[in-house]
Parts: structure tokens; C-alpha cells; sequence
């Protein structure tokens, strides 16, 4: 599993964080996000929050976004909640970003069902571009981290992108998407497999087909 | 209330009532690591699962599920049984086996549960987690890989304290509870998580290593840093107190005690008088008991004299020497060191009459001139307990960081006179409305307007005494029920011009006023009262007498002696005994149990355990007003508030450390 700690309070990250506040577009989501809960329950916005930061540090940063410590003081202190439990929800979810990333975060997933299609290859395809797990590569573009499912893995082997997710490749595939984005382009999202519109069968349809008219009652089959 | 059968035995229990309750009312014991009766509940251990029919074919977890009607639940099954080593096994995969160095160990949950519910071996083979160790403060000793994610620790900061500063970071396999960036946890009661962790994972830091639970004479103490009376149990060895530990009393500290009470003991071995002193050309110097007797009794004091009463010591005390100073002819006895001279004609008037258990209930509180959490940290967890109900508080006074919402209404008293309009409301429509005064506001001379207070909005009615006066000195009300208060408080006794003063433990007060008189130190450490002496005379502390403690709420308790006093150091009450002699004056008694039936015949409610009865309070006189500014509360440095916890080098650690002080502390170096 991925090192979650947070990168260190250094002076320097006092220095460079301090000061982070929302701007005008950022500070509008957030409230919008806090109006959403009952009087009193402004912390259940913790999560949405947390991600607007992430998303406003991305932007300021040209990467996918990350959390400094002075960030999330400062997202406890917009919903004047004690930072300990802030902290504790951005150790837990992996969206959030606790070091800085490259401005593509290449999430591959490896688990059974993508291993068994082939992701192996797309982490060679990665570490081929100088990618390792974990570090921002020297040109700044690029962050490798390797996740558990996804929930696609009927196109699977799949890897996640900032935002987008990109599916049914090979390492040729991942090649194309990935030069694309190097060049500032955004390649299409979702399946890569030619023809696939999404998450169809990719051959005949060979699960539930009695399904397809009307209902089917299996049970008696088995 | 659902009935339910517990192992084929049918029981009843109350509404609301777990399973796990359920099982406890049966007479059967549920191992459990994270259920904890005074948190909430957390059901993320499993080590209490047991079979419930109805409901799913599996072991359920039983603290987190609710007992209900016609349940059949067993405790006694194979499918528990293997379910309980089951959990075991998997608490104990990552658990280093290192008990030997463990100072838990010999009172650890994991220990007792793995011997009575777990498999005899491990069949784990693969290697181990380690986590890093947590600094924690000075307090507490953290070794995170013992640690077992039961939360109890973050659930009491955040749920008791109210001070959110423990969190459980990460997750899964990876989980580690931490404070954030690993400061110092830092409230009066951070040490109670230390009683809480069910494995070793917290442990005391200044009792690392220092001994073993079984090693160790237990004596039931009360608590004498402040005037709440907490319920302490003694833990020594030989003649020396290791440590102090919370005993359960759901009157008074429930289960907790603030770290000074915890953490002052080391104190108790630090700065000790020892032996006789005497000013010889300026200079205190060792002597006898003889020679500090002689010139006491050349002095020849006849009626002229005094005692005052310091804020630790036990009712036997003072009333002994009440009654040296009446065979004297004298009844110069105060116990108000810092000069307060409220009028205790009534002492209804001066006492915590809704009881800490009552306070819970109030609904609209008003604290005059009070840093609860500095003068009764026990307290303030019970006013926080009343604001979750719902509760809301008000104070007047300087700021200080409440654990719940109060509102401040600025440190002038005169306010009392002409609330805000919304305050005005809160108290009318209260149905238990509440005042707590404190020392700030009763040096302000504010009794009266407080009384005023609870006449006009009807504090005192059917079942329920709103007016509460918070005293932080475990002697006061002894002192007071025995009649340790002038008038004019200390002024009384300056302006007498007394030849020979008794100081019995007083360390807050100013000696100036009594240049000209003998002043008689009779106490245990070598503080300001000791530094202001002529003579003297080493007693005993808290910890190496029995005595008898009252307190703020006006409960009588009994505490019991845990160590000899080191060196020549006497039990108070045998040296004011022997002064009689050397004075040639009969006090009347010659043991502890005479002088405590003496002290009963007098006040007889010292004779008994529990709430001491004042009657009813005084009118107010709605005239009375309170004037002035309250410009600081009385308690400067919570860990450093008497001779014991000064000389205590943990406290001194405290204050340096967590209350800012540091810089001084390493320039004195
Ligand atoms: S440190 Fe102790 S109390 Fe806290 S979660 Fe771990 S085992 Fe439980
Ligand atoms: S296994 Fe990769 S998306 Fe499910
Ligand atoms: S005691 Fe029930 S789950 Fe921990």
C-alpha cells in the first residue's frame, strides 16, 4: 500500500502553504458544499472540501492537486473542526493526495482481474517512461501509483488519470493515451478498444441472455 | 423492559440496555477491548462476540447490539468459543509478545483475556507490523506497535476532555493513533487514556519501568490538589508512593482524576522536611524536638495565638489544633490563607450544593469568576456533560478555553446586576438553572450578589439547589465546618497581635503581617511557609496519615495512610498532641481515635461519609451587588498550585512544557 504520511512540516512548506486561502470560484463551491447539511453539521462537508483544496493547490501547482499540512489546518479551521479528525480523513481516502504528484497522477490498477488482463505490461510501459511508484518523474508530468480496483474491471486492465478513467488497454494503448497527454491533448476517455462504446460485452452477448427481451427467471435453472 | 434468556436463564433488563448488558445482568463476564461504559460505543474490536437468536447465523458483536424482546442469547456455545480465539488470534498477530518489558503488564486487558479466552500457541508465522513510537508529552509513554485500534483514547479526548487532539490515522493494517504532528497532549485530564488503553500501548511515563502491579501495597486515598475529593488509590512500595490511580466513585470523579492529582506524587519525595528546624542568628538550622519545644513554650504565648490552616490538610489536624489554641485560651483559627473574609454564618452559602452528579442536569449554568477547568477539571467535565444535554453556560470573567460553547459576558462583576436580555431569558425558562461562584469572584466580595442571583431567578425549589460556591483547597470545608475562618478573615488574626503562629501546611499566605510573632511551621515541605518560619516541625503529608477530607460539595471522606513520612517527620496531629505538653495545657486526648471522637462530638457530621447537610440557604437580600473587575483567576499554573506538586519534578516538567514556560526553565540552567 501506498505511503500515506504526510509530506513534512518543514519551513519551507509553512513558507509556501501559510497563506493558502480559497479564491473567489473555490470558496463559492465550498460554501455551496456546506450549504447542502443541516445547521451545525457544516463538518460533514470535511470530504468535499478537502477535495476543492486539492483541486485549487492542482491548480496553482499545474499537477493533480495535493494537501499540505497548512492546507488542511485551513480546511479545519473554514469548518471549525479540530484538525486531528481533518487529518484523519485525508490519511484515509487515497483521492487525496498527502505529497505532491505531476501534473498526470497515473493510477494503475493492480488487482486480479486487471493483473489477469495484462497489467503487469502497463506498469513496464510506465517504469519504460521513467515513472516509479510514488515519485514525481524529473520532467514533472507524471506521478505512478498502483491501486486496488477500481470498479471497472469488466474493460479492465484500466488505469486512472487525474479525472478520467481509460480502459481496455494494452501497452500500446497506454503509450498512445499517455504521448497524448505529454503533448497537452486529451485523448478519449473511457474504452480504448475499438468499436466498444462502454462497459458492453465486448464479443456476443454471453452472460444473462434471455435477460435481453423480458425478464427471465434463472432460479429453476440452477 | 425486554426479556431476554442468557445462557437458558431468563432475565429482564432495562430499556435501552445492550446485549453485552444483558449478559453482565446474567451473572456471565463478556471480554471486550474497545467497550468502555462511559464511552460511546465503538464495536470495532469483536472480542465480545456471542450467538443471538433471533438474527443472523453468525457470532454478533454484543456491546453494539441492542437487547430485545424474547432474545436467546449464549455466551457458553462452541460457536463462541471459536469466535472469541479466533478474534484473539487475530489481536495477537500483530501484538509484539513482549510482555517482560511491558509495563502494563501484570494488569493488562490483552494479557488476562488472551490467558481466559485464547488458543494456547500461535500459528502465525509471517512477520510482524511495527509502528513507530508517538511523542506524546511528558505524561504519556506511547509503543504504537502494542497498540490494538480499540480508539478508546481518541473517544475519551474527544467525548470526556472534549479536547480533539488524539486521531487514528490512516487505515487498516496501517492504522496508528497519534496526536496531531505528534504534540504534546495537553488538557488536565491527557492521563486518564493512560488507564483506558486496554494493552500497553499507553503507559505511564514517569512510572516506566518503576514497578510491578503486584509489588505494589494499595491504601484508598483521597485526592488533596483540589477541592473535588477524587477517590485515589495509593499504589506503594516500602516507603515510597510509586503512582496514584482513579478509583471508581460516581459521585465524585466517576473514573477519572486530573494529572496533577495522578502525577504530584513523585513530589511527595522531593523537598521533604525531614527534621526540626530552627532561625538561629537568621538561619534555619537542625535541631531537636526538645529545643523547638522549649522555645516555643518561652515564647510564652498564654492566649496569644494563632493558627492557620494551609489548603491540604485533613480535618484531624485542624481540629487539633483548635483544640491546643482553645486550651490556650485562644480561638484564633483561620483557614482562608489569601485573606478572604466571606461571611461562612451559613455554610449552605458557601458550599456546591447541586452536587457534581446534579450539575449534569442543570440547564442554564451561570460561572462567576471561575476557571473550572484549572480549579476542578472533574467539574468541568460534568458541566460538559450538561451542555451535550443541551445546557448552555455562561461566564463571568476573564477568558479561558471552555471544552464546550460558553458565553462570555466580560470580566466585570456588576454585570450580575444587568444581564443581557437573552442570558435574562436562558435563566427564566431554566428549569434547573445553576451558579457556580468561584474563588475570583468570592475575593471580589460577590457572595451576596450570587445569593441575590438565585433568589431572582428561583435557583433553589422543590429537589433542586441551583447555588453552588467551587472551592479549589481540599481543606476548605473541613476548615469551615470546623470553624477556621474569622470574621474579618486573616486581618482578624493580624490585627490580634498573636506572640507564637501555627502554620499548619500554609503556603499561600503572606508572612510579612506576622514579623513579630513566632511563626511555627508544622508541615511537610520545605515551601514558601517553611522559608517564612522560626521554627520547624515536620509532619505528614496526605499520603502518611489517616484523615478526614470535605469536599466543595460537602462530602465527608475518609482517607487512609499509605507510607510512613521519612526522617523524623511526625503524624500532624501527635505533634500538636505534644505541644499541649510542652504549652502545659490538657487538649483531651491521647490517641487518633480519642481526638477523632472528640472532633465527631463537636462536628458530628465528620463523622460520617457523605453529604454533610448545611440546611437551607440564606436570603440573598436583593440589594447586594457585586462591583469590580476580575482581573485573573486565582490559579496561575494549573500543575503547580500547592508544596507538593511544586516540589514535584513530573509537575514542574508539565508546566515548563505543556503551560509555555519552557524558556524560563532553560535559562535557570
Ligand atoms: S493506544 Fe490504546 S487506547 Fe488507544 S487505540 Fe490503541 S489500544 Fe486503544
Ligand atoms: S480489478 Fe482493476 S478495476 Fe477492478
Ligand atoms: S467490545 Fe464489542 S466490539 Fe469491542
Amino acid at each position: 500500500m501506498a505511503d500515506r504520511s504526510p509530506a513534512p512540516d518543514t519551513p519551507e512548506l509553512r513558507e509556501r502553504w501559510g497563506g493558502f486561502e480559497f479564491n473567489e470560484s473555490y470558496r463559492a463551491r465550498a460554501d455551496k458544499a456546506i450549504a447542502r447539511y443541516p445547521e451545525g453539521r457544516q463538518r460533514s462537508a470535511v470530504m468535499p472540501l478537502l477535495d476543492l483544496a486539492q483541486r485549487q493547490v492542482g491548480e496553482e501547482t499545474d499537477t493533480q492537486g495535493w494537501l499540505p499540512l497548512p492546507v488542511i489546518e485551513y480546511v479545519a479551521d473554514y469548518l471549525d473542526m479540530p484538525v486531528i479528525r481533518v487529518l484523519e480523513v485525508a490519511t484515509f481516502y487515497f483521492m487525496y493526495n498527502m505529497k505532491p504528484v505531476g501534473k498526470y497522477h497515473v493510477q494503475v490498477c493492480g488487482t486480479t482481474p486487471c493483473m489477469l488482463r495484462g497489467s503487469d505490461g502497463l506498469f513496464e510501459t510506465c517504469k519504460k517512461r521513467g515513472m516509479k511508484k510514488g515519485h514525481v518523474s524529473e520532467d514533472g508530468l507524471w506521478t505512478l501509483t498502483e491501486v486496488e480496483c477500481m470498479g471497472n474491471c469488466a474493460t479492465a486492465p484500466m488505469v486512472q488519470i487525474n479525472d478520467d478513467n481509460y480502459e481496455d488497454l494494452t501497452p500500446e494503448r497506454l503509450d498512445a493515451v499517455l504521448d497524448a497527454l505529454a503533448k497537452g491533448e486529451q485523448p478519449k476517455t473511457g474504452t480504448q478498444e475499438p468499436g466498444r462504446h462502454t462497459s458492453e460485452p465486448a464479443n456476443a452477448l454471453s452472460s444473462l441472455p434471455e435477460m435481453v427481451d423480458a425478464n427471465h427467471d434463472y432460479r429453476k435453472d440452477w | 423492559m425486554p426479556k431476554v434468556t442468557v445462557d437458558g436463564q431468563e432475565i429482564e433488563v432495562p430499556d435501552g440496555a445492550t446485549v453485552l448488558q444483558a449478559c453482565e445482568l446474567a451473572g456471565k463476564e463478556i471480554p471486550r477491548f474497545c467497550y468502555h461504559e462511559r464511552l460511546s460505543i465503538a464495536g470495532n474490536c469483536r472480542m465480545c462476540l456471542v450467538e443471538v437468536k433471533p438474527g443472523p447465523p453468525k457470532p454478533q458483536a454484543s456491546c453494539a447490539l441492542p437487547a430485545t424482546e424474547g432474545q436467546e442469547i449464549r455466551t457458553d456455545s462452541e460457536m463462541v468459543k471459536t469466535a472469541r480465539e479466533g478474534v484473539m488470534e487475530f489481536l495477537l498477530i500483530n501484538h509484539p509478545l513482549d510482555c517482560p518489558i511491558c509495563d502494563q503488564g501484570g494488569e493488562c486487558d490483552l494479557q488476562d483475556q488472551s490467558v481466559a479466552y485464547g488458543r494456547g500457541a500461535t500459528r502465525y508465522e509471517e512477520n510482524k507490523r511495527a509502528v513507530t513510537e508517538k511523542y506524546m508529552g511528558p505524561l504519556i509513554k506511547t509503543v504504537m506497535t502494542r497498540c490494538i485500534h480499540c480508539t478508546r483514547c481518541v473517544r475519551f479526548s474527544e467525548e470526556i476532555a472534549g479536547v480533539d487532539e488524539i486521531g487514528a490515522l490512516y487505515r487498516g493494517e496501517d492504522m496508528q493513533i497519534t496526536t496531531y504532528l505528534e504534540q504534546a497532549a495537553e488538557h488536565e485530564l491527557s492521563a486518564n487514556v493512560i488507564d483506558l488503553c486496554p494493552v500497553g500501548a499507553l503507559t505511564s511515563r514517569p512510572y516506566a519501568f518503576e514497578a510491578r502491579p503486584w509489588e505494589l501495597k494499595k491504601t484508598l486515598s483521597i485526592d488533596v490538589s483540589d477541592a473535588v475529593g477524587s477517590n485515589i488509590r495509593l499504589d506503594s512500595r516500602g516507603r515510597e508512593v510509586m503512582r496514584a490511580l482513579p478509583r471508581i466513585n460516581d459521585d465524585v470523579n466517576e473514573e477519572w482524576i486530573s494529572d496533577k492529582a495522578r502525577y504530584q506524587v513523585d513530589g511527595l519525595s522531593k523537598r521533604r522536611l525531614d527534621k526540626v528546624f530552627m532561625r538561629k542568628r537568621g538561619k534555619l538550622q537542625p535541631a531537636s524536638w526538645d529545643e523547638a519545644f522549649k522555645a516555643i513554650a518561652k515564647a510564652k504565648p498564654g492566649k496569644d495565638i494563632a493558627a492557620i490552616a494551609g489548603d491540604m490538610v485533613d480535618c484531624e489536624t485542624m481540629f487539633a489544633a483548635k483544640a491546643l489554641l482553645k486550651a490556650c485560651g485562644s480561638t484564633l483559627v483561620e483557614g482562608r490563607q489569601t485573606g478572604m473574609d466571606y461571611d461562612v454564618s451559613n455554610l449552605a452559602a458557601v458550599n456546591f450544593n447541586s452536587t457534581f452528579g446534579g450539575i449534569e442536569t442543570a440547564d442554564a449554568i451561570m460561572i462567576v469568576g471561575s476557571h473550572i477547568r484549572w480549579e476542578a477539571a472533574l467539574v468541568n467535565v460534568r458541566i460538559r456533560k450538561a451542555v451535550k444535554r443541551g445546557a448552555r453556560v455562561f461566564v463571568v470573567g476573564p477568558q479561558w478555553d471552555t471544552t464546550y460553547p460558553a458565553e462570555f459576558l466580560g470580566d466585570d462583576l456588576s454585570v450580575l446586576g444587568e444581564l443581557p436580555k437573552h442570558v435574562v431569558e436562558a435563566f427564566k425558562d431554566a428549569e434547573r438553572p445553576a451558579i457556580i461562584m468561584g474563588g475570583a469572584a468570592l475575593a471580589k466580595g460577590a457572595l451576596g450578589a450570587g445569593l441575590a442571583f438565585a433568589e431572582s431567578y428561583g435557583l433553589v425549589k422543590d429537589g433542586w439547589n441551583g447555588f453552588n460556591v467551587l472551592h479549589f483547597s481540599a481543606a476548605r470545608m473541613g476548615g469551615l465546618m470546623l470553624g477556621f475562618a474569622q470574621k474579618g478573615g486573616l486581618k482578624d488574626i493580624v490585627a490580634a497581635k498573636p506572640r507564637v503562629v501555627f502554620s499548619l501546611g500554609a503556603d499561600e499566605m503572606d508572612f510579612e503581617p506576622f514579623a513579630d510573632a513566632l511563626k511555627v511551621y508544622i508541615g511537610h515541605h520545605g515551601d514558601r511557609g517553611a522559608h517564612a518560619a522560626d521554627i520547624i516541625l515536620p509532619a505528614a503529608s496526605f499520603a502518611e496519615k489517616d484523615g478526614t477530607y470535605v469536599n466543595t460539595e460537602g462530602r465527608v471522606q475518609f482517607a487512609e495512610k499509605a507510607v510512613f513520612a521519612p526522617g523524623d517527620a511526625r503524624e500532624d496531629w501527635t505533634i500538636l498532641r505534644a505541644l499541649a505538653d510542652a504549652l502545659k495545657v490538657e487538649v483531651g486526648f491521647d490517641s487518633f481515635a480519642e481526638l477523632q471522637a472528640a472532633m465527631i462530638r463537636e462536628v458530628p457530621a465528620l463523622g460520617e461519609e457523605g453529604l454533610a447537610a448545611y440546611g437551607a440557604l440564606p436570603k440573598g437580600g436583593s440589594a447586594a451587588k457585586a462591583e469590580g473587575r476580575i482581573a485573573a483567576y486565582p490559579i496561575k499554573d494549573f500543575y503547580l498550585t500547592n508544596p507538593i506538586a511544586r516540589a514535584s519534578a513530573v509537575m514542574q516538567q508539565c508546566s515548563s512544557e505543556l503551560l509555555g514556560g519552557g524558556e524560563l526553565a532553560e535559562a535557570a540552567e
